[in-house]
This record gives C-alpha cells, sequence and structure tokens, in this order.
C-alpha cells in the first residue's frame, strides 16, 4: 500500500518524458500515414465514381428540360397526366416513345414496376424472414450448416440465368396453373424476382435474428415460454430493425433490376390492375430501348430521365427505411440506443 | 438478349472514349439483325486478306449510324434507313451527305404456333391484328381464342419497317408485348398457340410462317418472291459509310457484294440483293 502511494506521488509529481522515437518507429508510423492514406483515397474514389455517374445521368436527362422540341414533345404534364392518343377516344395512359406522335406516359411503367415489386415481395418476405428464423432459431447445427451456405450461393446465380429459367421453364406452369391469357405476366416475372431477393433477405435475416443476445432467449425461456413463443414474440421483434433493412435492401433490388424483368414480362405497357397482364418496368424499358435510341433525342433524355428517377426512388427509400429502423431501435432499447 | 447488353455497353464504352481505327483494320458496327451475316462475311474476307482486321459488333441500327456520326466507325450496319435528323448530323460534323450501299435483302416475316390453322393474311389482316382493331382468331378464320400479340422493342430496326409497312405508320396496340430479340419472339409464338410474331425470316425455327394474301394469290417469304418484289414486306439491309469506300473498306465492300458473298448471304437465312 505505502509503496504504491509512494509511487502515485512520483509519477504525479514529475511526468514522465516523452521518449525519443527510433528511426525504425519512425518509419513504421510513415508506413500506417501511408497506407491511411491510400484507404481514405480508395474511399473517396467510391463516392466520386457515385457523384460523377449521378452527374452524368442527370446531365443527359437535362435535354428535357433545356431543348425546346424535347420540352414541347415530352412535357411533364404528358408524362404524368392521361392525353388523347386517338381522336375519338378517351384519354389514355401510354407509352410509344417511338411514333410519329410520340406517347410518353410514365404511368404504364410506374404500374408495371410496381406490380412485378409488390407480388415479388409477396412471396420473397415469407419466404426469406421465416426461413432465416428456421435457421437461427429451429433448424439443428448440421442442418444449419447445410441450409445457410446454400442459400447464400442462390445469391449467386446471375440474373440473367434466373430470368432464362423464368422464361424457359416457370412460364408454361404459371400459365397453366393461374390460368392466365398470356404467358409472360407480372406474377412470372415477380416470382422470378423472388427467386434473387429471397437470398438476399434471408441472409440479412438470419444475421439479425443470430444477433439477438442469448440473454433475451434464456430471460424468456426462464419465464416459461415455449421455443415457438420466444422466437415469435421475443426474438423476432428484438431483430426487427435489420429484418426491415434486409426488405428494404430486397424492395431496393427488385425495383432495380433489370434482366428478369426484361425477359419474364412480356413488356407491354398496359395501365391495368390486373396481375395477369403484361408490364413493362422502368429498368427493363431502360435497358430495351437504349440499344437503337438516337443520341441527343428527346427520348434519349427520357430514358437518362428514367435512370435518375430510379436513383430517386431507392435513394428515398432507403432514407425512410433507415430513419424507421432507428425509430424502431429506440421504442425496443427504451430510447437508450 | 445478353449479347445485345453487352453489345450496347460497348457501344457506350466506345462513345465514350472514340477510338481512331489502326492501319489495317475496319470497324463495322450497327444492327443486331445483320450482325451475324457481318461476323460471317468478315471471317471469310480475313481469311483471304490475313493482313486486314474486320471487327463486327452489334448495339443496334441506332447505335451504328451515330457511331458513324462520331467518327468512331468505319462502316455502320442498319436494317433500315437513315433518318434526316441522322443525315443532318454527319453533314454538320463531316461535311458529307453518307454513301449507301444495300448488302443484302431481308424478307420480314410473320410467325404463328404450329398448331394454328390459318396459314394466311393480308396485310390488311395483319395491320387490324397489331392496331388491337382484331382481337381474336376467329374474325381471321381461326379458331374462337384470343390473339396474343408478340412485337420487338421500339428501337429495333424491323419494329419500324412493321410499323411503316404494315401499319401505315399508326402504334402498335399496347397490348402487345415486346421482346428482346428475333430468338426471343420466335420462341414465345412456338410455346403459344395463340401467339402471333414477326421478325427476319433468317430466324423462322419451331414456327410456322404466314404468307402474304394478296388477291387471289399467296406469297411465301422465298428467295425468289424477295427478289422479285412479290413478296410485298421485303426490304434492304445496308452499309452506310461517310464517304465513298476506298482502299481495304472497299475491298471488304467489294467482297461482301461479289457472287461469294452473296453466297454467304444466302447461307445465313437473308437474301442476295444481286
Amino acid at each position: 500500500m505505502d509503496r504504491q502511494a509512494l509511487m502515485q506521488e512520483q509519477s504525479l509529481a514529475s511526468p514522465v518524458p516523452v521518449p525519443t522515437l527510433s528511426a525504425a518507429a519512425r518509419r513504421r508510423q510513415l508506413k500506417e500515414k501511408l497506407i491511411a492514406g491510400l484507404v481514405t483515397a480508395v474511399a473517396f474514389t467510391g463516392i466520386a465514381a457515385l457523384v460523377l455517374i449521378l452527374i452524368f445521368v442527370a446531365k443527359e436527362a437535362m435535354g428535357l428540360f433545356t431543348d425546346p422540341h424535347a420540352r414541347q414533345e415530352a412535357s411533364l404534364s404528358k408524362m404524368f397526366l392521361p392525353q388523347v392518343t386517338r381522336p375519338g377516344r378517351p384519354a389514355t395512359f401510354v407509352w410509344q416513345p417511338v411514333s410519329s406522335v410520340p406517347k410518353v406516359s410514365m404511368i404504364p411503367l410506374f404500374i408495371g414496376t410496381l406490380k412485378t415489386t409488390l407480388v415479388s415481395m409477396f412471396v420473397a418476405v415469407p419466404l426469406g424472414v421465416f426461413g432465416a428464423l428456421f435457421a437461427a432459431e429451429f433448424a439443428p447445427r448440421r442442418l444449419r450448416e447445410v441450409l445457410k451456405p446454400t442459400i447464400e450461393l442462390l445469391a449467386g446465380i446471375p440474373s440473367v440465368v434466373l430470368g432464362f429459367f423464368a422464361l424457359m421453364v416457370m412460364a408454361s406452369f404459371v400459365q397453366d396453373f393461374f390460368g392466365l391469357e398470356s404467358r409472360l405476366n407480372a406474377v412470372l416475372a415477380g416470382l422470378g424476382l423472388a427467386l434473387a431477393i429471397v437470398p438476399v433477405i434471408f441472409t440479412v435475416s438470419e444475421d439479425a435474428l443470430t444477433a439477438v443476445p442469448r440473454s433475451y432467449r434464456e430471460a424468456s425461456l426462464a419465464l416459461g415460454a415455449t421455443p415457438w413463443e420466444t422466437a415469435w414474440k421475443v426474438v423476432l421483434p428484438a431483430a426487427a430493425p435489420g429484418i426491415l433493412a434486409a426488405c428494404v435492401l430486397g424492395f431496393g433490388r427488385a425495383i432495380g433490376e433489370t434482366m428478369i424483368v426484361l425477359m419474364a414480362s412480356g413488356n407491354a405497357a398496359i395501365v391495368s390492375a390486373r396481375l395477369g397482364d403484361s408490364v413493362r418496368s422502368l429498368s427493363a424499358t431502360i435497358a430495351a430501348e437504349m440499344g437503337e435510341v438516337v443520341v441527343g433525342s428527346p427520348h434519349y433524355s427520357l430514358l437518362f430521365f428514367i435512370g435518375v428517377e430510379l436513383f430517386a426512388f431507392t435513394f428515398v427509400l432507403n432514407m425512410f427505411a433507415t430513419s424507421w429502423t432507428r425509430k424502431v431501435m429506440k421504442r425496443l432499447t427504451g430510447g437508450a440506443g | 438478349m445478353k449479347k445485345t447488353l453487352l453489345s450496347s455497353l460497348t457501344a457506350l464504352l466506345a462513345l465514350a472514349t472514340p477510338l481512331a481505327a489502326q492501319a489495317g483494320t475496319i470497324t463495322v458496327k450497327g444492327s443486331d439483325t445483320m450482325v451475324i451475316l457481318v461476323q460471317r462475311w468478315a471471317e471469310e474476307f480475313m481469311k483471304k486478306n490475313p493482313g486486314t482486321k474486320v471487327q463486327v459488333t452489334g448495339g443496334g441500327s441506332g447505335t451504328g449510324l451515330s457511331a458513324l456520326q462520331n467518327g468512331t466507325t468505319d462502316i455502320a450496319m442498319s436494317s433500315r434507313e437513315m433518318k434526316e435528323a441522322e443525315q443532318e448530323k454527319l453533314r454538320a460534323r463531316f461535311s458529307t451527305t453518307g454513301v449507301e450501299i444495300p448488302v443484302a435483302k431481308d424478307g420480314v416475316t410473320f410467325y404463328v404456333n404450329d398448331t394454328n390453322p390459318v396459314t394466311s393474311l393480308t396485310v390488311d389482316q395483319l395491320k387490324g391484328i397489331y392496331l388491337g382493331d382484331t382481337t381474336n382468331w376467329k374474325d381471321v378464320g381461326g379458331p374462337a381464342a384470343t390473339i396474343v400479340l408478340y412485337s420487338r422493342e421500339n428501337s429495333s430496326g424491323t419494329y419500324s419497317f412493321v410499323k411503316d409497312n404494315v401499319l401505315g405508320g399508326d402504334d402498335y396496340a399496347s397490348n402487345a408485348q415486346t421482346l428482346p430479340g428475333t430468338a426471343a419472339v420466335v420462341n414465345a409464338v412456338a410455346k403459344e398457340k395463340n401467339g402471333i410474331g414477326y421478325g427476319g425470316a433468317a430466324y423462322a425455327k419451331g414456327v410456322k410462317e404466314l404468307k402474304i394474301k394478296k388477291g387471289s394469290e399467296e406469297f411465301a417469304p422465298t428467295a425468289d418472291n424477295v427478289k422479285s418484289g412479290k413478296y410485298p414486306l421485303s426490304r434492304n439491309l445496308f452499309f452506310y459509310l461517310r464517304n465513298k469506300p476506298s482502299g481495304e473498306a472497299k475491298a471488304f465492300i467489294d467482297f461482301t457484294l461479289s457472287p461469294e458473298g452473296q453466297a454467304v448471304v444466302t447461307k445465313v437465312g437473308y437474301f442476295p440483293v444481286k
């Protein structure tokens, strides 16, 4: 005790001088700084690329607002309000940008994107979340070690392959099963999309569920809850923010997914509420029409404008989801988080 | 399909970085309809002239023509004629109006499913079907079933050809399903018993080619009918250049128009222009 007190006094009285660095240590410090600088540069490259892409896409889309010819051909009212296309018929929403009188209504494309995305979420969210719940809570260790990598492998399948599978294998089956008029439709495209986003939702949800502290489960079981009650009423709510994030990720991917929709949806821009109809999505429209569009024409600017719209959608969606996740977290942690 | 996307990506890249063609290299860019054909020509030509390289990329007629305006390709291949606006651009940059060379012919064919009893339609009937005025097969002598329309993307040369020559310039019905590439259309019609689609004559496998009725006569898209112009839906496939071809480009074009080159056209499934 005495000695300790003495030492403390000493250290307080005379501060220990900073040791001078050896040459080797200085070199090491320099190397550290260099590496840190490099990592920062790489990180900023990513950000710069993103900003540059956004600037480029927006610049190409600006033609719609600066070019007088384009402003007349594709004004905002023509994009979002019903137009009379054939004399004597009621006003409708038509997407026909290559025409003697271009018709540029975005509404059928919005509806198409919404339909495929909703169908895919309707299928993929329950599958992904419950699959993750099973894997995290109930699956024996052996099974879990097989299940997880298998589903994660699904995520590695290129979307072209999934689209081809939907087009060639699923299409006729889905048509007969639901008794639909057209072979390629929103349901089929949605199912194809679901294949692509189930792995995303599963993986992220599973990580969120396994991250729930053991003590929660133990407390619940100790209070006499069954394993099922524990999983359903304790673990699932605790992992809710993570699961929501998973769903948003899946949603974002479903909106932007191009290849599957291009191949399996039939790409007809129809305004209707029926899921059995063929649909045309925003992303597929860009992919399909960019190939032979006259560069610099209003149609060209329109396609880039659609790109900006998609960008804005996912951006807003992510923002909304992040703020919502924070709210849920606050509620769960009693305002401490 | 993937190829189209890839080629349009490369086209975009090429637009961003204008590459001057090296000596001894001819670049040909454009129509996806023509890629198969021009690639075969390039192979044959390079066999005979080992010193020359011919690079062929797809991406669509519009892409090829805009590359011609930007000076990033020597030859543009196109399944449609150059538009006024495109000529204007060429004039503004290179003060030429471009040179148009028809190198092959194609008969645009309408396909139906093998099980469909309909064998021939008039151009007017096809027009009614594709405008959405005729919606049932029984109105054109088939079974009582809803017609399922397949069409091409609105950027394709074939799309605009049918629009101008069959629909009289009007718009397709909005429930026409558009598919990327003729192969996809053929495949869809092969699987959809009430389907109808259209595309180049070179592709019709596993589907029935409709004959076109004119008065009391019916014309199938055969080499003779296309060449004589009896088949009403034949079109030219073009090469476009900035100036009169010279040097290696001229040698290549001369080869494509030679009997040997035109024999390749027949082999691929299109029709000779000479």
